[in-house]
């Protein structure tokens, strides 16, 4: 019999009638910072880019998203704050504190003030560092500016940058290393006080030292934040999440606690991309 | 192989040979600009008023008129321009409309400037009752700048990288203001040198302002600054003959003894103002760049 | 169901309100442009066909005839309105300058890019570039200082004509013409050269059969855009051709083109007169052909992007 495709298998599985057990349900003790149901994305829409996916993210943890190029694990982190709207379609419900947020009356500003998001290249604004992180505040409302410096200090102590750049607050955020400004981009999402942080494989442009402390920053970070990151990195997933959820060619395929995902994983796709068979 | 070789010297050569007499012809030309016109370009002659019939007359008024039309029309031509390259770059989606729209204004570009003038002078100066006026002027003008200005608006956004972009809608912040407060200033810059290169341009149009700005300069009074008053320098309604506009009517009507003197110094003047402004372009992106970068509070 | 934040979610927020506002503001300017050009456009089309309509002209003698003189009837009673001799002035004067500068722009061109790239693109590109911003009236100036009394003193006659026409427009629409060839040259991958070069070939070959080949969409656009250039051009030509409505018979006796007599019609006639229509109506052509030039570059530059 000829060797199945990666296509197939995920074709049959997602068949299966039991396909619900790969996908570890939160009990009633455990807290929501975000679900979804049946979300889907479609391109052209024909094809989904993402099947219904159905899965919820427990608050004050790190949930790692993994998979290959193609997975959809992107597409599908990136419609959680509905920066997907302009380019594809979004079908299916996220669930933010009960309230669905695909729901065409909510106002997506709105959304992304509460879900932060950062993306795989740092992309810092070409002002001053200060500048970086208050300039979304002060488009909002009206700050003195001695709670500015408070907000400005408190995000980047968060991001662990403070004590690298508190003397020149004033100088343009393009001169700071590619790390350095990612750990910015960082601190100006938290400066909004986002309850949910999104991440785009927010390390993979970065050298490993870099790595390491953007690591450590998100740790710090989830005793007050949700975090959802998307990650190349199999190492990285199982060093800081405390969930791992597995996509593989548009499909959610495994969802679990970390150490289940890398020790024990129940579908032979998720064990073989996470020991590097494939990917 | 031989033949081959030879081919190749022969056609290198007539290449070159082409090439050299291009450089020549230019060369002349510049050189014809500058040798007959700069030695009669004294203070005397920037600063002084035109004369009709006798010689010695200066470019004064024609100097101060070209760069008010142009400063008037740039300040009626780029809130627009910068609105509809915005649109375009930004907003638009791609349909018919705005690729008709997009069409319209490839046409505008094309437009021969003699036609923009017949236009003008129907409209402006007789319609609408403005008379051979600066006002008239500039809005002639401003046909001119609209498409030059908005492509290079547009082209100066569009080369702003889409992760600007992202991190502004990300942190919750809408498009538009995203736009004034990153992008503009990213695109800063380009936008700017776009600006002045567009400027010299403008600074040479003649065909669409002879019926519009009129011909003639009336006497100013320098220190006359009541924009309402007929003699005041400032006043939009009033004619006023461009740098350009006087070469082609002092060659015309050849009143006065010494017009090719005048138009050669002229000539060298409008030559250098554009050869100014190009290298001020040049220049002044990178400064503001420097400038914009280096801080904010 | 969490009512408090539902509200403060479905509430439009100020940036909502500001996206809103923004995006109708500039499609706003972008719509005032297009009405702009709808108006001119309208305008000059609808006031040029009243010559045919109001005033009854036959479009075949106003296309086709020889006598110009508006206002003016022939013992007939016909009107004098043959617009032929301007139609001639102008394609001879655009057609012959944009064939010789042709020649000339490609081999500067290729001699920038491909011969002498050192030289070429810290001086002569620049230099070109430069020049494309010289004003018209300028070399409107040169011609009738330099060229018409060295034509004159060639041949003979008043030294006004189609021929001084054609060299003042030659050497105005080289700069454009050259650099935008530039930019197309410069456009052919290197790899295309280096292919060529591994097989042997000679850089004349390398030119001739790769790169000029490849290079071709750009340089017709570069010629197209000379050409339109030419024809809309009014008063360098205006102070060298003769404005002489008169058939051609000859590249050296004075002549004119639709630019030429636009430029000194439109201060002399009244609105509504006929003369004043047939104004309307070679502004019309003028238009017309501008759109023609406008739909070339554009049907190129698609053919390019589908390949």
């Amino acid at each position: 019999m000829a060797k199945k495709t990666n296509l197939e298998i995920v074709d049959q599985l997602v068949a299966e009638t039991d396909y619900d057990r790969y996908i570890i349900q939160l009990s009633k003790k455990h807290e929501r910072a975000i679900e979804t149901k049946d979300l889907t994305v479609t391109y052209d829409g024909l094809k989904y880019a993402m099947n219904p996916a159905t899965i919820a993210f427990e608050k004050n943890k790190i949930t790692s998203l993994i998979g290959g190029s193609g997975s959809g694990k992107s597409t599908f982190l990136r419609s959680l704050n509905r920066m997907n709207d302009d380019v594809a379609t979004v079908g299916g419900q996220i669930l933010y504190q009960g309230v669905d947020l695909n729901a065409p009356e909510i106002d997506v500003f709105e959304v992304r003030k509460r879900i932060g998001m950062v993306f795989q290249r740092p992309n810092p604004f070409a002002k001053s560092i200060y500048d970086n992180i208050t300039f979304a505040l002060t488009q909002r409302g009206k700050y003195s500016r001695v709670e500015l410096d408070e907000i400005v200090e408190t995000s980047l102590k968060n991001a662990a940058l403070w004590d690298q750049v508190k003397d020149s607050l004033d100088k343009s955020a393009l001169q700071l290393s590619g790390g350095q400004q990612q750990r910015l981009v960082i601190a100006r999402a938290l400066a909004l006080k986002p309850d949910i942080l999104l991440l785009d494989e927010p390390a993979s442009a970065l050298d490993p030292k870099s790595t390491m402390q953007i690591e450590e920053t998100l740790v710090n970070l989830k005793n007050n934040y949700s975090i959802i990151i998307v990650t190349h990195n199999m190492q990285q997933a199982a060093r800081i999440s405390d969930y791992t959820a597995f996509f593989n060619m548009g499909k959610l395929i495994e969802y679990d606690l970390t150490r289940k995902i890398f020790t024990r994983p129940k579908v032979k796709l998720t064990d073989d991309y996470v020991s590097g068979n494939f990917g | 192989m031989i033949n081959s070789k030879i081919t190749n010297k022969v056609a290198i050569s007539f290449i070159r040979i082409l090439a050299g007499i291009v450089v020549l012809i230019l060369a002349f030309l510049v050189g014809y600009i500058l040798i007959k016109g700069l030695p009669y370009v004294s203070w005397h002659f920037l600063t002084s008023p035109s004369k009709s019939v006798s010689a010695g007359g200066g470019i004064s008024g024609q100097l101060f008129n070209s760069i008010y039309l142009l400063v008037l029309s740039l300040l009626i031509s780029l809130p627009i321009a910068l609105g509809a390259a915005i649109y375009l770059n930004e907003y638009a989606p791609k349909n018919k409309f705005v690729s008709t729209l997009r069409n319209s204004i490839e046409v505008l570009s094309s437009l021969p400037s003699v036609v923009v003038g017949l236009f003008g002078f129907m409209f402006f100066v007789l319609k609408f009752g403005f008379g051979f006026s600066i006002l008239s002027g500039a809005i002639a003008l401003t046909f001119f700048n609209l498409p030059i200005l908005t492509s290079s608006i547009e082209n100066s956004l569009a080369a702003v990288p889409n992760l600007q972009r992202e991190a502004g809608v990300a942190l919750g912040i809408s498009k538009w203001e995203t736009i004034i407060h990153v992008i503009i200033p990213a695109a800063l810059p380009s936008i700017v040198t776009g600006i002045v290169l567009a400027s010299g341009r403008i600074l040479g149009e003649a065909a669409a302002l002879i019926f519009t700005a009129g011909q003639s300069s009336p006497v100013l009074n320098w220190t006359n600054l009541n924009p309402f008053s007929s003699t005041s320098p400032l006043n939009p309604m009033r004619p006023a003959e461009t740098l350009a506009v006087h070469i082609w009517k002092i060659n015309s009507e050849a009143t006065i003894p010494d017009a090719v003197q005048i138009s050669a110094a002229s000539s060298a003047v409008l030559l250098i103002l554009v050869f100014v402004f190009n290298l001020i372009a040049r220049r002044l992106g990178n400064v503001i760049f420097k400038k914009m970068t280096a801080g904010g509070k | 169901m969490n009512d408090e934040l539902y509200q403060q979610l479905t509430k439009k927020s100020i940036s909502t309100k500001k996206d809103n506002f923004g995006k109708r503001l500039s499609l706003f300017a972008l719509i005032l442009i297009g009405l702009v050009v709808f108006a001119i456009l309208f305008f000059v089309v609808s006031r040029g066909l009243s010559t045919f309509t109001l005033d009854q002209i036959n479009p075949f003698n106003f296309v086709f005839g020889t006598q110009w003189n508006p206002g003016k009837t022939d013992e007939a009673g016909n009107q004098l309105v043959g617009a032929l001799p301007m139609i001639v002035g102008s394609f001879a004067v655009t057609f012959l300058s944009a064939l010789v500068a042709t020649p000339f722009a490609i081999g500067t061109a290729l001699f920038v890019t491909e011969v002498s790239p050192k030289w070429g693109n810290k001086i002569m590109q620049p230099v070109i570039e430069l020049l494309v911003g010289i004003p018209s009236v300028v070399y409107g100036f040169i011609g009738l200082a330099v060229v018409v009394p060295a034509v004159r003193n060639a041949t003979g006659g008043t030294g006004f004509g189609i021929f001084s026409g054609v060299v003042v427009l030659f050497v105005m629409i080289l700069p454009t013409i050259t650099s935008m060839t530039i930019d197309a040259l410069r456009n052919v991958p290197g790899h295309m050269r280096e292919s060529a070069y591994a097989i042997g070939a000679t850089p004349w070959q390398t030119i001739y059969k790769v790169v000029l080949r490849a290079a071709i969409p750009g340089i017709l656009t570069a010629i197209v855009f000379g050409l339109a250039r030419a024809f809309g051009e009014a008063l360098a030509v205006q102070m060298v051709v003769g404005n002489s409505p008169v058939m051609p018979d000859g590249l050296f006796s004075p002549a004119a083109t639709l630019t030429s007599v636009l430029t000194q019609g439109i201060g002399n006639t009244t609105d509504g007169s006929l003369a004043n229509d047939v104004l309307w109506s070679l502004a019309m052509i003028l238009l017309l052909m501008s759109l023609l030039f406008n739909t070339i570059i554009r049907r190129i530059a698609n053919r390019r992007a589908l390949k």
